[in-house]
């Protein structure tokens, strides 16, 4: 035993009393999608199921949902990509700038979002206006990716700096070439980072609104847009309470799962 | 057996294996991102033409000064960072304690049940949980249901609601880089501290602190910039107070003045930047 | 720069939005060619729309005028929602779209522009019914010749607690630094409620020479600011979208202040506290659109039938009842759901209507014919921000 009995009691109650705080709003959450009022007024006057009747009649919000994925999906490829490169890089290599760029790949993340969105918003503009283009839903996903390396790139180093290279060397001894050395020996060290990362960095885009504000084409809705124009459209905001209800109830055991996978011995991802 | 010679060139030319794995991480951060970044900053200099709406490209500092000698713009920028200050400084109390009872008091299989407790909040929007923090905060709402027993009175809508509201919306992104940073402590080195007689505060203060706190800083990354770039939550809990990316928005809304926003957009990128720098001459960026 | 959705998605969502910013730049108008007959459509519409004004039913089932738009005429709806004026501009110009619901201030800015065409009010017969004080109007003609068809109007009322304020008869009820209602007054979060003070000026300090609330010189810019500066020290929490306001009221966070009439409807209907609205005799601030058909229009056969669709009594009473806003088509009134809508929103109220300050972008160049002297959007935007602190 190398915690006390009274610090890990103290320890449990500060826990339970921070997850009382996480989950107290989110269980007012759940109860708003069944207050029948329509701006979800606090308190509810009485229970209705009345806005969960209401979502299976919007279609509007499949579409959303169905956009957030792309985007979500878009966005953690390239992130899976880039930051991996970076990571081996990073982990494998010296090279001039390293250090410079073990700060770049944070910036994106570091910076208030409505700055880097601003940013891209001039540069996509200044690119597709002589084209007679708009923004559109790879400008999204482009937005998304910048500030999605970085969750990708945290995992892989933190496993690569783990693992060593003496695996590698051994497989490179053994004759393997390096594309067998990745494929059989080094991917399948950094799979589980790889998913704790690529679900990390697509609840990040998942959910995010502003970045998205300065990128989305005219046409384009993400989920977070749905939510945020229901809030303003006359007479149907509290689906948006049913839709996040639904999204917790949806996501606990994908997550939770995620979580179990990726747990060797080590963290449960890093941001 | 193309591929085998390409296997060769690079198993011999180091610096062309590293070359083609920076090649488009570094066109798609330094050149597209970093260029898009210093294209609004220098815009910055610039002012917008008040008939057509178009940006004057002439180099002037007219900006800067209205910065400058409006005081209310030193008011918004050190409330909005002192706002960031008290989020992360709370987030950093509540998620040491978790973080700590997860991976070192709880048995391995119900930590990954705890972690995705933690997690799954992120998945319910962040617009729906700022919403339900008003309910939380307005007259009658939760709080002041939960205090009206005691003869007390929730804060309201204002600058404490804000802080607490970023707190919560940001608490999982400290949670995950502290807990991710306890397995750098190992149980035998706290069985030790114990052994030697250490009281739990010493153990605590000597030996976990230390050890944990560049995860802390890593986590304080987030939260910090987080909150200084959160524009919506004030506008839906903070009564009448602004920020400074409520400015940044603003300027950039309707107004068009690009310029302007760009100006006052130094102010949290130059805090942060200061930030990384000083944090990572700590060494803390390494298990960033 | 485009201009950015969220910050001002009041405008966006609900569509009001800022109007004739360019009144008094003289440009020379465009020869545009006005068309002569209607022939057979072309079955498609590509058109821009605020939020909640070309409704299928995606969003909700009960709601939608656009699928027996295209039984009717055979023009599939391809609807692009904008968020702000200028994203409506800017999309007009890539001339890929037939229309736009355009608000006050980008429909100047596209009929000077060469991107809309002058409306042949003759191929709308639903125009005729338009309520008269919408017609000829500056947002929406130039020289007596339409370029539009009006499609709603609303104004920004003084909503009240009916249990708990007496009926205000002047906006003084928000702007006087001793009012009893301290910390429960509310007020629209956007540079343009700058307007509403400025109106409230133009009554009560004539010395200060207001002719348009839009058109500020300093001096008067600067009277504003004070006044609204006062006002905060009462204010509760400033409110820019409509969740937030109806929230606000219910909780009683909020007793009185600039509101819409819909916000107020959906207060009563759920029946928790009782808010009235009123125009107080300075007048208010509103909002007018229009729809418009574009110069380079490939289906302008359906633009115009669908121009003469959503003016159409029942679309028209649809749109406005769902939307919120007064319909521009006096027959809608009878094809309300609610019978006493237009009542509630003086519909055809001529004289309400004239009590309204269409909102309108503010511009160095004075709309009431002072010259540069006044001061713009940006001004205005900075002296926002020094009033909220």
């Amino acid at each position: 035993m190398y915690l006390s009995r009274r610090a890990k009691l103290l320890l449990a109650s500060l826990t339970f009393g921070t997850l009382g705080f996480i989950y107290v709003p989110l269980l007012v959450v759940a109860l708003n999608s069944f207050n029948p009022s329509r701006t979800f007024s606090w308190p509810p006057q009485s229970l209705s199921t009345v806005w969960w009747g209401r979502l299976t009649e919007s279609n509007g919000v499949l579409p959303a949902i169905a956009t957030s994925i792309k985007v979500g999906l878009g966005a953690t490829a390239i992130a899976l990509v880039l930051g991996t490169c970076i990571a081996f890089a990073v982990s494998r290599y010296s090279f001039y700038g390293k250090n410079t760029l073990s700060l770049l790949v944070i910036f994106p993340i570091a910076l208030p979002g409505i700055i880097t969105g601003i940013a891209l918003n001039t540069t996509f503009h200044t690119f597709l206006d002589p084209l007679n283009k708009e923004l559109a839903l790879w400008t999204v996903v482009v937005g998304h990716a910048t500030f999605c390396i970085v969750v990708v790139y945290n995992n892989v180093l933190a496993r690569l700096r783990r693992m060593g290279q003496s695996l590698e060397e051994a497989s490179q001894d053994l004759g393997a070439n390096i594309f067998q050395t990745f494929r059989f020996v080094t991917f399948p060290l950094v799979r589980s980072a790889l998913v704790a990362g690529g679900l990390l960095a697509f609840a990040l885009s998942f959910d995010e609104i502003v970045v998205t504000t300065f990128t989305a084409g005219p046409g384009t809705e993400t989920l977070p847009q749905w939510i945020f124009n229901n809030l303003f459209r006359p007479n149907q905001a509290p689906i948006v309470n049913v839709v996040a209800t639904l999204l917790i109830v949806l996501f606990i055991f994908p997550v939770w799962l995620s979580q179990r996978f990726s747990q060797d011995g080590s963290a449960g991802g890093r941001l | 057996m193309r591929n085998n010679r390409v296997n060769t060139w690079l198993y011999r030319h180091k610096g062309a294996r590293a070359a083609l794995l920076l090649a488009l991480p570094v066109l798609w951060l330094a050149v597209a991102y970093l260029g898009s970044l210093a294209v609004m900053l220098i815009s910055s200099f610039w002012s917008v033409d008040s008939f057509t709406g178009n940006i004057v490209h002439s180099f002037a500092f007219s900006n800067f000064h209205t910065l400058i000698s409006q005081r209310v713009y030193s008011t918004i920028a050190i409330r909005s960072i002192g706002v960031a200050i008290a989020v992360t400084v709370i987030d950093g109390l509540l998620a040491i304690p978790i973080a700590l009872f997860i991976s070192k008091v709880l048995k391995p299989r119900f930590r990954s049940v705890v972690i995705a407790l933690v997690l799954v909040p992120l998945w319910a929007s962040y617009l729906v949980k700022t919403y339900a923090w008003r309910s939380m905060f307005a007259d009658g709402g939760v709080i002041s249901w939960i205090l009206k027993p005691f003869g007390l009175h929730g804060p309201g809508f204002g600058l404490p609601a804000t802080t607490i509201t970023l707190a919560y919306l940001w608490l999982p992104y400290m949670i995950l880089p502290i807990y991710a940073g306890m397995d750098r402590l190992p149980n035998t080195l706290l069985e030790a501290s114990s052994d030697l007689g250490a009281s739990a505060r010493r153990t605590f203060t000597s030996i976990i602190l230390p050890i944990i706190y560049p995860a802390i800083i890593a986590g304080s990354i987030f939260t910090f910039s987080l909150s200084l770039g959160d524009y919506i939550v004030v506008k839906i809990v903070g009564g009448t107070t602004q920020l400074v990316a409520n400015v940044i928005a603003d300027n950039v809304g309707t107004a068009g003045n690009l310029p302007f926003a760009a100006a006052m957009a130094l102010l949290p990128i130059g805090t942060i930047l200061g930030y990384l720098f000083i944090v990572r001459r700590s060494g803390a960026l390494e298990n960033f | 720069m485009r201009t950015k959705k969220i910050v001002i998605a009041s405008f966006a969502a609900l569509g009001l939005a800022i109007a004739s910013a360019t009144a008094g730049v003289a440009a020379s108008l465009p020869n545009v060619p006005m068309q002569k007959s209607l022939g057979k459509g072309e079955g498609t519409l590509n058109i821009i729309v605020w939020a909640g004004y070309a409704e299928n039913g995606s969003n909700d089932k009960t709601v939608d005028w656009v699928n027996p738009f295209t039984k009717a005429t055979g023009c599939k709806v391809n609807a692009k929602t904008a968020g702000t004026s200028d994203e409506m501009v800017s999309l007009m110009k890539t001339g890929g779209y037939d229309g736009v619901s355009a608000s006050g201030d980008a429909t100047l800015r596209l009929i000077y522009g060469g991107q809309v065409a002058p409306v042949n009010t003759a191929l709308v017969p639903n125009y005729k019914t338009i309520s008269s004080f919408l017609k000829g109007q500056q947002w929406n003609s130039v020289n007596g010749q339409m370029y539009g068809i009006p499609h709603g109007w609303g104004a920004n009322v003084l909503a009240y607690n009916a249990a708990k304020v007496k009926k205000p008869t002047s906006w003084s009820a928000v702007f006087a630094a001793n009012s009893p209602y301290k910390g429960q007054i509310t007020a629209y979060d956007s540079p343009i409620y700058i307007a509403d003070a400025a109106m409230y000026l133009m009554a009560t300090q004539p010395k200060l020479k207001i002719t348009n609330p839009y058109s500020l010189d300093k001096t008067q810019l600067a009277a504003a600011v004070t006044l609204l500066k006062v006002q905060k020290k009462n204010i509760g929490e400033y409110w820019s979208d409509y969740t937030k306001s109806v929230q606000s009221f219910e909780s009683s966070n909020t007793l009185l202040g600039s509101s819409w009439q819909v916000i107020a409807n959906t207060i009563n209907g759920d029946k928790k506290v009782t808010v009235a609205t009123t125009v107080p005799k300075e007048g208010a601030t509103g909002w007018s659109d229009t729809w418009m058909i574009s110069s380079k229009a490939q289906h302008p056969n359906c633009m115009y039938q669908w121009m003469n669709w959503i003016t159409s009594p029942t679309v028209n009473a649809q749109v406005a009842e769902y939307f919120g806003e007064a319909p521009s088509q006096t027959l809608a009134c009878s094809h309300t759901v609610d019978k006493s809508f237009c009542t509630t929103y003086h519909a055809t109220d001529a004289a309400y209507a004239k009590k309204i300050w269409y909102w309108t972008t503010p511009t160095t160049n004075c709309l009431d014919g002072r010259g540069n002297i006044c001061t713009d959007y940006a001004a205005w935007t900075q002296a926002w921000t020094s009033i909220k602190g």
